[in-house]
């Protein structure tokens, strides 16, 4: 299928046309560019939701919990679950879909797993080309799953409006240790498992984590869930459809909305500098080098640093 | 066999009622490990299931555990559902226990490979590449 036919079967609701499409923004090829340029016209639409925290909390079986909430609300669900790639062998198992088993037989849901592929910073660039690419297929929500383990996870909530933290009771150093930025971009808080022991600790913390932090307009509520019971769905999506109203209605709606498109535009443009950066200096052998140099400690690695900036410079300015 | 160097997207099923999947996982984690990336949805698929997560996962090949010996009759209503949904071209292959006899047929039916137990995981990562082709 060519990027002509694949906008306008996309924009058409056709089912194996978006999955293609999304193999294309996967790939970041000519192709995914040309798509994600023709629908962008057609997004905007969709309550975009990202589900994020450590492995094993429960995010795939919240979000399952979620999409047959929204479902039984009326509306259509679009979802992508993001899992790790093996930093050693770049293959990855995707096993999402086994918490989401009976969504697959919902033709009102469209569930998607992806691999971080670890490639250079560019996993927010990529997801929210998927989100964009669903919101343009007509999906009313869109649902992003991802581990919150590092920067990468962080500015993929730039790709979300509305960004829900998952905790469990056992997970108190998990939100003593919490990487700052997380907290910080998370509009609803999630203590999932509230079936064993210690949720009501683990809510306690959370708020106490919450008074020390910079005042927000959006004060980010705290809920407690049993996904794997479905229960506390109702609340959740009520406390995200109040965050999206928010969004459009208050004072601060604007102000928000800029921030996000700000912080979307400067890790857009972070990651591909990144990895243009990156290509030109491994091109060039500039890079095997100076990791020569630096492995046998002849020189320290800042002036290193240096030098390959300095010859991307070069490389850019003749380009 | 695919010049560009992409990503291989493996999607590894279970149909019917068999309730372990040791193999199925030896597989999955052989194929990660060649650095393919793999779709696993857990056991007790149904043919429906299997083919639209084929579809929404735009898989490259779609890899069948059966051990329940119900391969004759839930094989071909797993081709009937992802040819309904348009996906016509992914690689198949199965892998199970599989009587010798019955090998003919299922080749008929379009699975290029049949694995049988004990299968070198080696030689199913090479048949993979060789065969898989590019997407249209
Ligand atoms: N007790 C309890 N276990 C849950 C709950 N939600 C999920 N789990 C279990 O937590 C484990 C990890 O769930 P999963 O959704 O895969 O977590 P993820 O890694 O964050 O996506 C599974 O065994 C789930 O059954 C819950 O509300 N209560
Ligand atoms: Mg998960």
């Amino acid at each position: 299928m060519q990027p002509t036919e694949l906008i306008e079967r996309v924009a058409a609701g056709d089912r194996r046309a978006l999955a293609r499409a999304i193999t294309h923004v996967e790939a970041d090829n000519a192709a995914g560019r040309e798509v994600l340029a023709g629908l962008y016209a057609r997004t905007g639409r969709a309550q975009t939701i990202g589900i994020t925290g450590s492995a094993g909390v429960g995010k795939s079986t919240l979000v399952a919990a979620l999409a047959r909430e929204e479902r039984r609300r009326g509306r259509t669900v679009g979802i992508v679950a993001v899992d790790p790639s093996s930093p050693f062998s770049h293959g990855a198992i995707l096993g999402d879909r086994i918490r989401m088993q009976d969504l697959t037989a919902d033709g009102g849901v469209f569930m998607r797993s992806m691999a971080s592929r670890g490639n250079l910073g560019g996993l927010a660039e990529t997801a929210s080309g998927v989100v964009d690419v669903m919101d343009a297929a007509g999906y009313d929500v869109v649902i992003v799953e991802t581990v919150g383990a590092g920067q990468d996870e962080v500015e993929v909530a730039t790709a979300t409006q509305t960004t829900v933290l998952v905790t469990t009771p056992a997970g108190g150093d998990d939100v003593q240790s919490m990487k700052a930025g997380l907290m910080e971009i998370a509009q609803v808080m999630v203590v999932n498992k509230a079936d064993i022991a210690g949720a009501e600790t683990a809510a306690m913390q959370l708020r106490a984590l919450l008074a020390i932090a910079p005042a927000r307009a959006w004060e980010p509520p705290i809920l407690m869930t049993v996904a794997r019971n479905n229960e506390g769905l109702d609340a959740l999506v009520d406390k995200i459809d109040a965050h999206q109203d928010y969004l459009r209605t208050s004072g601060h709606a604007d102000e928000e909305r800029r921030a996000l498109a700000e912080a979307q535009i400067v890790s857009l443009a972070r990651a591909a500098l990144h990895r243009q950066a990156l290509e030109t200096a491994q091109g060039e052998g500039i890079l095997a080098a100076l990791v020569d140099e630096v492995a046998a400690r002849r020189q320290d690695p800042r002036a290193a640093a240096g030098v390959l900036l300095e010859a991307v410079r070069k490389h850019w300015g003749r380009g | 066999m695919v010049t560009e160097n992409r990503t291989l997207r493996v999607l590894i099923a279970k149909p019917g009622l068999d309730g372990h999947d040791r193999g199925a996982k030896v597989v999955a984690r052989a194929l990660r490990d060649a650095g393919m990336e793999v779709i696993y949805t857990g056991i007790r698929q149904t043919p429906e299931m299997i083919a639209e997560a084929a579809l929404q996962e735009d898989v490259d090949v779609v890899g069948l555990s059966i051990l329940s010996g119900a391969h004759l009759e839930l094989f071909p209503r797993v081709i009937a559902e992802l040819e309904k949904r348009g996906v016509t071209d992914v690689l198949l292959f199965c892998g199970g226990i599989i009587p010798e006899g019955d090998i003919p047929a299922i080749q008929q039916m379009g699975f290029k490979g049949v694995f049988g137990p004990g299968t070198d995981t080696n030689d199913i990562i090479a048949f993979l590449r060789e065969n898989v082709t590019e997407k249209q």
